[in-house]
């Protein structure tokens, strides 16, 4: 009974509580503001008291008013006091203040510098635990460079795991504030990783995940460390982290990638988290340039998973990475349009709009209609604005891309009424003019419809298109005359005017047409009428505020009237009118100005007259049309310079992977990886590429070398010159992309002869312009490009001077083939030969190089040349006959696959099979094997015992599967490719490689 | 990290906030208005995630969203955080209040601010996820409201002269 007296008196003596507090509010709902300044009131002399406890109490009021929006820092020396209670049950209450309104411009927060430490290094782990807490939201770059040593102790000596798992967390706050710290404790926080608490662990692991996204290239050092935790971690919190990590490092380290593929497939397969099996499918995604379209196959396989799921969050994310992989693997994606248009019409508008997004990069020529016609209707289903608008956006985005490419069926488009429908699309398919002006027409007519119900900024601007079209075509029109009336409806006015300025201009064209179908009429009552038709109305338009409406209009406006005065003279003016509009506007290709011929003695460059003065050259706006014009001889030779740029970058990493104690795995050849396979290790991969003579005869290209070789010493005994060609082609893919994956030793007996194919980068070829495609007219298209070809493919031929007589004047000539042509420079005939670069003295060798453009690499090309030169000496002119064979094998790159994906691969029904069996093959398996890894770019997936599969991808990301079994003498191999003939070219060449061993 | 844990009922009248990095007042309000108006829209059959609001930490901000009965839970968070990660974690957080209040409701939170705050601490901390196991965060609260009870039996004690027992 005392006790309560006691207690009642002390509960008086705190006015309110917090729960008093929230009460009074929750009473006061009228005058709440009102309330709470008394209340403030009466916190402020509450913290006048001396009782801590009262003070503790005001500020825990403080917090909650601080909720509502209430700035409190007035009371922050209160707070500092009530943090400085030696009582737990205060400090937490004052450092929770604290927390929730203190930040680096509060004065007094450099009074707590003292505090905070007595409080870290306390006995009582749970207010060490409060001061981190409330340190870890209110840290400023002083703090955190007096109490950074503070800190590191209690990471390092912590007896207790929760002091250390908040310090460890902390140190990220007190790295950010004051980076000086991070040097001397990273090593420590190294070490927490592997610390025997998960929590410490964990916590660890976060930190450093966090310091990584802002600069990961600093924290590829500890991949080994984080690939280590992976495999052997079951904290999915801490997994997750990790995973997330590899995805911002993998962008940095393709090797990093390649290894990650299998623990992360195998976490994929394994793991019932979705959280987890999502953030491992990412980091896949993260380092899928590197990994292998297996892998990224399972991924799209498990994302769909994920949007089946009834879950929405599960569908949500689906779709989201899914878009990631449009960007790399569209295919992949595109099998699952089903699936993807499905989700259009899900309930939740975040699913729609992610489908949306990936819809875009869906399209194909094949199914744009259907998808259109589908958003069609969601767009009349549509309730919300936003989500309207973004399914017109998109609509318009999808027909619109690449410039039309897509849209085969321009009919169709033009019956859409939401496509923008640029006056271009009919110039250029003339083919469908007369349809395009009639649907034009039926929506100038409907035209009021459209402004009427649709006000939004793009729908009035097809009419301006329109107006357009029915003008320049009006001989299509079916009833001109009708248009014209739509044309010159009042309502028109209400336009934007540059709209009405087209409506004007083509209404006088439409009258032309009109005039000119009366012509010879004997009843000229319907010309004369359309003359007053247009006399009535045009003079809406002459008070337009628009001055070119104005302007065209006054000006069409006497026009009409005069001819108005000629028709009633019984004047025949129908000519005279149509010649105004006379000459129909062909399409003209955006190249065209290009490939005018630059007449004799004519230099655009040159200045016709006296450079005029600053002040007048801005009025010479039509100069800088032509100056736009790329003058066509400065086409640049872009390969030459990406070939040496690619070298160099090449030769720069290398050395920069050297120079690296940090450097992954230093690997000499991808091949290493699978030593890691069991069955496989025996395979010695590297060492049989170097035990391979350089010239040994089952080169693949080698007939065409003893074929050359024997030319050779028929002159050679005639002419008793010599010539020597070595070679071997090596291939390497060209995107700027670095192909050293391939075995070392390769490289270093890089053969005189060398083959680079290169996919072109330049600006001028990068893509078959749409333009040239779409123009039938343009006399210049050459072949209907496809999307990958042509590539170009640089070929170095080293010339040897075997003879003792100086060579000069050396042409190089090739006789191209339709699929292989030698690039000659502008102006040059299709039989030219390109002039070798330099001459060369007795016994010297000297290398040139020469740009091929291959359209299809599918078959393999032999090309017949000839080289021309002059012998100084006698001065005689000489010639060598040779051949170029270009293999299917150099088209192919030695990529590595996992089972798995070779698994997904096969299994997937995408590839299209053939097999060859090899009779009298001698020699032990594994060199059978490692003969076709070397000579045809193929890496091995799996071996057992007699059997074995291997792998390899064209430079067009064609896959060719082998299943490789030998029995005896007999080798029978069973290929798979997505592309038949290259196979079978590819099969036909790895036979020929046997039959001369 | 975890910019922002916001919690807020079906009328946006806020029941505790967190920012994990400093906003002025006001902006605060605002945050919490503009995040109400986002979630609040949304019915409870769609997705968790969000995408849009723009006060917070840029483009890199997500709002990851539970909704229970009058209380909606939200967490703002960067790229570096796993959405099913978090989602998770706020159903922890829910299970922790539930199990710390028995039978957790809004009402809980609206006295005991204070209180949910000492909990979310010992989940949270910086913005960093500090521990994930239930049952480990609710011994850590329990610990510490022992030494809170501790503390003002010492301080009745005192003032009353008498050793006396919690009854």
């Amino acid at each position: 009974m005392a006790l309560k007296i006691v207690k009642g008196s002390i509960d008086r003596m705190f006015d309110k509580n917090l729960q008093d507090l929230v009460r009074g509010i929750r009473n006061h709902k009228e005058d709440e503001a009102k309330y709470i300044s008394t209340c403030i009131d009466e916190i402020k002399q509450e913290l006048k008291q001396d009782n801590i406890a009262v003070k503790a109490n005001a500020v825990c009021k403080l917090t909650y008013l601080q909720m509502l929006g209430y700035d409190v820092s007035w009371a922050a020396f209160n707070i500092v006091e009530v943090m400085s209670s030696s009582k737990f049950t205060y400090k937490r209450i004052g450092y929770l203040a604290a927390s929730q309104c203190f930040h680096e411009s509060t004065d007094v927060i450099m009074l707590t510098t003292n505090q905070i430490r007595k409080d870290l290094s306390s006995p009582n782990q749970y207010d060490t635990g409060v001061a981190l807490t409330g340190l870890s939201c209110f840290v400023t770059p002083d703090l955190a460079r007096d109490l950074a040593n503070d800190i590191m102790t209690l990471v390092s000596h912590g007896d207790c795991v929760k002091r250390k798992r908040c310090s460890v967390l902390i140190m990220y706050k007190v790295f950010l504030k004051y980076p000086e710290s991070l040097r001397p404790a990273f090593p420590r926080l190294k070490e927490k990783l592997e610390d025997p608490d998960p929590g410490v662990q964990s916590a660890a692991v976060n930190v450093i995940c966090e310091l990584a996204r802002r600069n990961p290239k600093n924290y590829l050092s500890l991949a080994p460390l984080f690939f280590k935790l992976m495999t052997s971690s079951t904290n999915n919190w801490v997994l997750i982290k990790i995973i997330k990590l590899f995805g911002a490092l993998t962008p940095l380290e393709p090797r990093l990638g390649k290894k990650l593929i299998e623990p992360l497939t195998n976490l994929i397969h394994s793991t019932s988290a979705m959280s987890l099996l999502y953030e491992c499918v990412n980091t896949v995604i993260a380092g899928q340039y590197c990994s292998s379209v297996g892998s990224v196959v399972l991924c799209v396989q498990k994302l769909r998973i994920l949007i089946e799921d009834s879950d929405q969050n599960l569908k949500y994310l689906g779709l989201l990475a899914m878009s990631k992989i449009l960007k790399t693997h569209p295919k992949s994606v595109q099998s699952h349009k089903d699936l993807i248009l499905q989700c259009l019409d899900d309930k939740d508008e975040s699913i729609r709009l992610r489908a949306l997004d990936l819809l875009y990069g869906m399209v194909s020529k094949k199914n744009l209609m259907e998808i259109v016609k589908k958003l069609m209707l969601h767009v009349d289903k549509a309730e919300g604005t936003t989500y309207r608008d973004e399914l017109l956006t998109k609509i318009i985005d999808i027909c619109s891309q690449s410039n039309y490419q897509y849209i085969t069926n321009f009919e169709w488009s033009v019956s859409q009424p939401v496509t923008p429908h640029p006056p271009g699309i009919s110039v250029s398919w003339w083919t469908i003019r007369v349809f395009a002006v009639a649907q034009m027409a039926t929506l100038l007519d409907n035209a009021h419809l459209l402004t009427g119900s649709m006000q939004r900024n793009g729908i009035c601007e097809v009419l301006y298109a329109a107006a357009w079209i029915c003008g320049e075509f009006s001989e299509h029109l079916e009833n001109p005359l009708q248009t014209l009336e739509a044309m010159l409806r009042p309502k028109v006015a209400t336009l934007p005017g540059h709209i009405q300025a087209v409506y004007v201009q083509n209404a006088a064209k439409l009258f032309a047409t009109v005039l000119k179908s009366q012509e010879g009429n004997t009843d000229s009552t319907t010309a004369q009428e359309t003359s007053q038709l247009m006399i009535d109305r045009l003079p809406l338009f002459v008070q337009s505020a628009n001055l070119e409406v104005q302007e065209r209009a006054s000006c069409i406006l006497q026009l009409v009237k005069y001819i108005q005065k000629l028709q009633q003279k019984d004047v025949e003016v129908a000519e005279e009118v149509i010649a105004l509009f006379a000459g129909e506007l062909n399409p003209v290709a955006p190249k065209a100005q290009k490939k005018v011929p630059v007449p004799e003695g004519l230099d655009l460059d040159a200045w016709i007259n006296e450079p005029p003065s600053e002040s007048e050259s801005e009025d010479e706006q039509p100069k800088a049309i032509f100056a736009k014009e790329e003058p066509k001889h400065s086409r640049p030779r872009h390969t030459e310079v990406d070939e040496k740029e690619l070298a160099r970058r090449r030769e720069a990493r290398k050395q920069e992977q050297a120079n690296n104690p940090f450097y992954i795995k230093a690997s000499p050849s991808s091949q290493k990886v699978y030593q890691d396979a069991p069955g496989v290790e025996h395979i010695p991969v590297v060492q049989i590429d170097l035990s391979v003579p350089l010239k040994v005869p089952g080169l693949p290209m080698s007939d065409q070398y003893v074929k050359l070789e024997e030319e050779r010493r028929q002159k050679e005994r005639a002419e008793k010159k010599k010539k020597e060609k070595k070679k071997r082609k090596e291939k390497r893919s060209g995107r700027g992309k670095k192909h050293d994956s391939g075995p070392e030793s390769e490289e270093d007996i890089t053969p005189a002869h060398m083959v680079d194919i290169v996919t072109e980068e330049m600006p001028e070829n990068a893509l078959p312009s749409d333009d040239d495609d779409k123009d039938p007219n343009d006399p210049h298209k050459i072949l209907s490009l496809h999307f990958f070809g042509p590539f170009q493919v640089v070929v170095s031929v080293i010339f040897e001077n075997k003879c003792d007589s100086f060579l000069k004047s050396m042409e190089f000539n090739v006789l191209d083939s339709l699929n292989s042509k030698l690039q000659r420079p502008e102006g040059s005939g299709p039989h030219d030969g390109l002039t070798v670069p330099f001459q060369l003295p007795p016994g010297v060798s000297n290398e040139a190089r020469f740009v091929f453009t291959v359209q299809s690499i599918v078959m393999p090309q032999k090309l017949k040349g000839t080289l021309t030169f002059i012998v100084k000496d006698s001065s005689t002119h000489e010639k060598l006959d040779f051949k170029l064979h270009f293999t299917c094998t150099s088209y192919l790159i030695t990529t590595p696959c996992y089972s798995d994906a070779f698994a997904k691969l096969l299994e997937s029904g995408d590839l299209k099979g053939s097999s060859v069996r090899l009779e009298g093959v001698n020699m032990p398996f594994h060199h059978l094997l490692a003969r076709i890894c070397f000579h045809h770019h193929f890496s091995v997936v799996e071996r057992i015992d007699s059997c074995a599969s291997m792998y390899s991808r064209s430079i067009q990301g064609h896959h060719v599967c082998l299943l490789v079994k030998t029995s005896g003498q007999t080798v029978s191999i069973d290929a798979k490719c997505d592309e038949p003939t290259l196979l079978g070219n590819v099969l036909d060449e790895i036979k020929q490689t046997f039959s001369q061993c | 990290m975890i910019k922002a844990i916001l919690i807020f009922n079906n009328h946006g009248k806020p029941r505790l906030i967190r920012f994990y990095q400093y906003f002025a007042e006001d902006m605060q309000q605002q945050i919490i208005r503009e995040t109400f108006h986002l979630v609040s829209k949304r019915d409870d059959n769609v997705c968790n995630f969000l995408e849009g609001g723009s006060l917070i930490g840029g483009s890199d901000y997500k709002l990851i969203y539970r909704h229970y009965a009058t209380l909606y839970f939200v967490f703002c968070v960067d790229s570096s955080e796993s959405e099913l990660g978090i989602l998770d974690l706020i159903q922890v957080f829910v299970e922790t209040l539930d199990k710390c209040f028995e039978n957790v409701c809004e009402l809980d939170l609206i006295f005991h601010m204070d209180k949910v705050h000492y909990i979310l601490q010992e989940v949270v901390m910086g913005g960093m996820v500090l521990e994930t196991n239930m049952n480990e965060i609710v011994a850590q609260v329990e610990v510490q409201n022992r030494m809170e009870k501790s503390e003002s039996l010492v301080g009745s004690v005192a003032k009353n002269g008498h050793v006396t027992f919690p009854t």
